[in-house]
């Protein structure tokens, strides 16, 4: 595959730009004539929106105009859609309430938005905003999952009587229940996933523009997904038509799922650009992120496990609360349901599992799918039990594990997901040589005779990702196809562009993909130029989300690659007098196998544009496009281990030592597969420690900033020890499986299972603040 | 951001005149406090008047008994002053721990103290020490500065101009940090004077800002060392009680960032 | 209103704004160098981070008339023509960076911390000192590698200046 193929640690062509200030982010575009929009946002949790007064902002120096709720009502802008269908136990479909891109009548989390200010600047927007008055009659709110189940508790929505979206189910509910009746040992745990904020360092941005002569719009924003942005403003918001609108998602600083949502702030800013027919920039601050930006997590669970005399899992039992916040975001209903209880047989063959879902409302910021999406809440439950159960058993856990692996490929497990390929004790043993197992007593001993608490915790994970075969997901009720698209162009030169319908917001795809086309035709990288995130230079595509873009996206290229060879090859034997069959391609020229004839990709990509001399019947040119659907997800697995030193005296954990060995198949570029490990296990390991968002009983979010949230800092981490183990996909024509989210699905429970080892019981919660764990430290003392 | 006026005066006697011809003025000295809220429009002075370029507000200098720190003298500069390092290295253990590098450019001693945040360190080390700060218009001992949270006795118009710390016979700074914000969840300075006075400081745990600790200065008058704290329990009463932390773990973390200080002092 | 001189990147530069501008705004809006970056409003995630006057501090946190007649450097002016700085260059190299949003204040700050310990730092003085930055993509695993191996490549540098 030569220096630049697939497999090399190359460096990244793209970061030329930002590491010299050249990056293109929403925020630094402007454009002649802009103003500029501040939303005015609800401070209460759940209010009726009496009255909303606007003469005296309208009047003052620099504002262009106040749009509010109502008038996007009367211009018959559509409301927020989710775009997975989900239905309950009983066959009723999922309740939602409606949910308007500015509230017209009733507002349901902080931070809602009722009214926005365009402005020339930004500064004259806030100061006119403060001369808005709204008048608010405020509503009792239920801040959290027990308020909102309670009796008697405030409704959000008339629609979800109980604030219920769904009860759901998955599993064999009789024969999990024949399982535990038969059960030597029964393992149960009550668990809190904490809620998260996406935090990806560049805070949302929308620039909308409209063009009434050409009835045309071009927004320029941070999103995951421009062409599925595209559609949904178009399909279902109505507010342009989809060949009328334009969608760039220039350089995106991060995402982790918080940009694949289309958001009220884009909808609100194409629609003032044309009402105001002016152009419209958006930028969020930090404090608006917080309150806005979909939020992750947010799990209710209790989980037993069933055991026979031999330690095998004969079932599992599971009951989760999900917490929605105040609408379903685009996304949301099947984080906890499709992408949460389908992983629930994690490494292990477990015979019988009933899992049951209740969605509910709260007057909460939207949650919808944060990176890892629903499998870090399954690893985290099952590893959390896996560990219960073998200190409840007293075996081993690594053997625990061990014992229940799943050995036998293709697997089907009960929950409707079907493993092709995996060996989790190779990834176990890898591990378990890295950390040094064997020599942790003596390293706990040394650790205690200094004071500190030494704790040693497991996390064997497995997760879906690849998002996703279209039909599957279909007939569970996504609304979308989840394949991917390519087209690639080799210029009349001989150089190459790859169009994409994924999109790099960090991920190298600048690189990683421009690696695989330079790999097959023995170029360099250099030549091959990366397209994406613009809807009108990019065919139809599905997006980066769900560690999809290798899996999926690459396929796409791989697909469409060899249909250019193909015809190059073709091309090139007519030139040479041989036959396409004798074509090999190398280091950039097309050979007749066995002689010295050969010719160079820029004379056949030359002779493809001039077509002065193409076999009989060959169309001009060189390009060609595939779309590509997946046969299956990808099953991406591995071991974590992670060593910790508590000190008693603060609560304080520290990582000593965390191991991460990983199976993602084939690696296109170690390098950047080994910073994606490093940023999902910070994000992971910021769950288990820093990171949770918190509502007061009034619904106003407490942690609305970075002096609040704590997000994970260098001097919270440890460097990392990785490795890997592999087997190669077989559902992908590149044997690779995805390794974006991995890192932040596999290391929360490994840490808290070598909290919870140190400490020496189980009653501690996410984060694992040092108040939490000293507070959890005294309890024990407290018992002894 | 609301607008404003900026003045960048050289002398304290032209920050002054300013201040009184201003309808409703604010000294700034780093700006690490006061930009942030008055970014978030929590604060909307017709006047801001930058201390920063007033060359008598800057300098460190150890005379005779004390430590004298001008209050325009930024985190870093303290950081560096290897005067400062001699007389009470305890003072710049603490400078090192406080903020992040860029923020220890910018931010400066009398700026701290003016705003006295609850969970700021500077209070600890002034209250702990019997510190003396020194205004434009007079002289104002410690123990009467803090007046609560973010209160102080300093009068509209009033500037900082120095703090004067009495270097002690032993002095130690030992801080448990807040995870998001970096201030102090609870951190504590212990100082034990040359005529043999402990006088024990804590900030970040109450609401009402820095505290004496009564319960661990008479345990480490009797006897200056860690284990003299052992059997002592702090109360929790009047301490704060949020997402990081409880009150019983705050009253926990004085007893414990005492006895690493008293141990650090040596 | 009030007239900011500075220089940016070794250019005199004027410019007539409002006194509740800040730095970073002169900066992106006025001068059109958007590679000093916003990403929170509390003075904590280092994304805004400049040179005043060879020191490394946020951008967002200083008002204009703060920083009049200063010497402002910014990512932009780092590099010598197509030669990288040794910092951008090591973030390169070690993949230091991934979304590329915190990196221009990354590199700004690394630089800062390279030159205050003249180059004599261990992963856990780096770790301490970028305490100040926040990163959501690389786990800081590759940031601390890149300004170890800067450190060396500045010390190299300097010694053959």
């Amino acid at each position: 595959m030569g220096v630049e193929g697939i497999g090399a640690s190359v460096v990244r062509k793209e970061d030329r730009r930002f590491i010299t200030g050249r990056g293109r982010y929403v925020d630094d575009i402007k454009v002649l004539g802009m103003t500029y929009a501040h939303f005015i946002r609800s401070p209460h949790a759940h209010a009726k929106v009496v009255s909303i007064d606007a003469t005296a902002a309208k009047a003052m120096p620099g504002v262009v105009d106040v749009l509010t709720g109502q008038q996007l009502v009367d211009d018959k802008i559509g409301n927020l859609i989710c775009g997975w269908s989900v239905s309950s136990k009983d066959g009723t479909p999922m309740k939602m309430g409606a949910w308007p891109a500015m509230a017209p009548d009733t507002v349901r989390f902080v931070g809602q938005a009722v009214a926005v200010v365009i402005a020339e600047t930004k500064n004259l927007a806030k100061d006119a905003a403060e001369a808005v008055v709204v008048t608010y009659a405020e509503l009792p709110a239920v801040p959290d999952i027990k308020a909102a189940i309670a009796a008697g508790a405030a409704q959000l929505h008339p629609e979800a009587p109980g604030n219920v979206v769904y009860d759901w189910a998955i599993g064999d509910e009789a024969a999990t229940k024949d399982a535990f009746a038969k059960a030597a040992n029964v393992v149960s745990l009550e668990l809190l996933n904490n809620r998260l904020v996406p935090n990806a360092m560049e805070p949302r941005a929308a620039l909308a523009e409209y063009n009434d002569a050409e009835e045309h719009f071009t927004l320029h924003t941070t999103s995951q997904n421009p062409h599925v942005a595209r559609l949904v403003l178009s399909a279902f918001y109505n507010v342009a038509q989809e060949h009328k609108l334009r969608v760039i998602a220039p350089d995106v600083g991060g995402g982790f799922g918080s940009k694949i949502f289309i958001y009220p702030e884009e909808m609100v800013a194409l629609w003032a650009a044309k009402k105001t027919r002016r152009p419209v920039k958006w930028a969020s601050d930090r404090t608006e992120a917080f309150l806005t930006d979909a939020h992750g997590r947010d799990h209710l669970s209790h989980a037993e496990m069933a055991f026979d005399k031999d330690n095998r899992i004969l079932g599992l039992r599971v009951k989760t609360h999900a917490n929605f916040g105040a609408y379903m975001s685009l996304f949301s209903s099947s984080v906890p349901t499709y992408l949460y209880a389908t992983l629930l047989s994690g490494q292990y063959n477990i015979p019988a599992i009933y899992a049951e879902v209740m969605g509910v409302y709260t007057n909460t910021t939207p949650v919808d799918a944060y990176r890892g999406a629903g499998r870090p809440e399954a690893s985290y439950l099952l590893e959390r039990l896996m560990e219960t159960a073998a200190r409840q058993l007293k075996v081993d856990p690594a053997e625990l594990r061990r014992t229940n692996f799943i050995t036998q490929f293709p697997h089907q497990t009960p929950v409707i997901m079907a493993y092709d390929i995996g060996d989790f004790g190779a990834s176990l043993d890898k591990a378990l040589a890295a950390i040094d197992y064997s020599g942790f007593p003596a390293r706990k001993a040394k650790a205690k005779s200094a004071g500190k608490l030494r704790g040693i915790g497991f996390s064997c994970y497995i997760e879906a990702c690849g998002i996703a075969p279209s039909k599957a997901v279909g007939s569970l009720g996504a609304g979308v196809g989840l394949w991917e698209s390519a087209e690639v162009r080799v210029n009349p030169v001989g150089t190459i562009e790859v169009l994409t319908g994924s999109h790099s917001h960090g991920q190298g795809h600048e690189t990683t993909f421009a690696q695989l086309v330079a790999g097959r035709l023995g170029i360099s990288i250099d030549q091959v130029q990366i397209v994406h995130g613009d809807t009108d230079k990019v065919q139809f595509g599905m997006g980066t989300y769900g560690s999809r873009s290798a899996a999926v996206g690459m396929s796409a290229i791989f697909k469409a690659m060899e249909k250019v060879e193909a015809k190059a090859k073709k091309i090139a034997a007519h030139l040479l007098e041989a036959s396409d069959g004798d074509i090999v391609i190398e280091n950039g020229e097309f050979k007749v196998t066995g002689t010295d004839k050969s010719i160079a990709l820029p004379m056949v990509a030359l002779a493809a544009y001039t077509a002065h001399n193409l076999p009989d019947g060959m169309e001009p040119g060189l390009k060609e496009g595939a779309f590509y659907d997946p046969t299956n997800f990808t099953f991406p697995s591995g071991t974590y281990i992670c060593e910790v030193e508590i000190d008693p005296g603060t609560g304080k954990t520290e990582i000593i030592d965390f191991v991460a060995t990983d199976d993602f198949g084939r690696l296109i570029n170690p390098m950047i597969v080994e910073g994606q490990v490093h940023g999902g296990l910070a994000q992971g390991i910021g769950q288990a420690l820093l990171e949770g968002a918190y509502y007061d009983e009034n619904g106003q979010l407490i942690t609305a900033s970075f002096m609040d949230y704590a997000m994970p800092r260098a001097d919270d981490l440890p460097s990392f020890k990785l490795s890997h183990t592999t087997t190669l996909c077989p559902g992908n024509p590149l044997g690779v499986k995805g390794c974006g989210e991995a890192g932040a699905i596999g290391s929360s429970p490994a840490v808290i299972n070598a909290i919870t080892d140190a400490i020496g019981h189980n009653r501690i919660e996410m984060p694992a603040t040092p108040g939490r764990v000293w507070t959890a430290m005294q309890m024990q003392q407290a018992a002894e | 951001m609301y607008e404003t006026i900026y003045h960048r005066p050289t002398s304290l006697a032209d920050a002054a005149a300013l201040f009184a011809k201003a309808g409703d003025a604010t000294y700034l000295a780093g700006g690490h406090t006061l930009i942030p809220v008055m970014k978030q429009r929590l604060a909307a002075p017709s006047d801001v008047i930058d201390l920063g370029r007033i060359k008598d507000l800057i300098g460190i200098e150890v005379t005779g008994d004390a430590l004298i720190i001008k209050a325009a003298t930024t985190y870093y500069d303290i950081t560096q002053s290897a005067e400062a390092k001699r007389a009470i290295p305890a003072i710049v253990h603490l400078t090192t721990v406080l903020g992040d590098p860029a923020v220890r450019y910018r931010g400066t001693i009398g700026g701290s103290l003016a705003n006295n945040d609850p969970a700021a360190d500077y209070p600890a080390a002034v209250l702990a020490l019997d510190a003396t700060i020194t205004t434009n218009t007079r002289e104002i001992k410690a123990a009467d500065f803090f007046q609560g949270l973010m209160s102080t006795a300093l009068q509209p118009g009033e500037i900082i101009t120095a703090v004067s710390f009495p270097i002690p016979a032993k002095a130690a700074y030992s801080k448990m940090r807040h995870p998001a914000s970096r201030f102090a969840l609870t951190a504590v300075f212990v100082a034990k004077t040359k005529s043999g006075e402990v006088r024990v400081a804590a900030t970040g745990a109450s609401s009402s800002g820095v505290m004496r600790v009564p319960a661990i200065e008479q345990a480490l008058t009797a006897n200056w060392s860690a284990s003299a704290l052992d059997g002592i329990t702090v109360s929790s009463d009047g301490l704060m009680e949020d997402i990081h932390g409880s009150a019983a773990y705050r009253a926990n973390l004085i007893k414990v960032m005492a006895q690493r200080a008293v141990a650090d002092a040596g | 209103m009030s007239t900011i001189k500075m220089t940016v990147n070794g250019k005199s530069v004027s410019a007539e704004v409002e006194d509740r501008t800040l730095l970073v705004n002169l900066l992106r809006d006025t001068l059109n160098l958007t590679g000093t970056h916003v990403g929170c409003d509390t003075s904590q995630c280092g994304a805004c981070i400049v040179h005043i006057d060879g020191k490394a501090v946020k951008s967002c946190t200083v008002l204009v008339g703060q920083a009049n007649g200063a010497n402002i450097t910014t990512i932009e002016g780092i590099a010598r023509g197509d030669e990288l700085h040794p910092m951008q260059a090591a973030f390169r190299d070690n993949h230091g960076l991934q979304c590329g949003y915190c990196t221009p204040g990354m590199i700004m700050s690394a630089i800062d911390i390279v030159n205050r310990h003249h180059g004599d730092l261990d992963e856990q003085t780096v770790r301490h000192e970028l305490e100040g930055n926040i990163c959501r993509c690389t786990g800081y695993h590759n940031i601390v590698k890149s300004v170890l191996d800067a450190a060396g490549r500045m010390k190299v540098a300097q010694a053959a200046e």
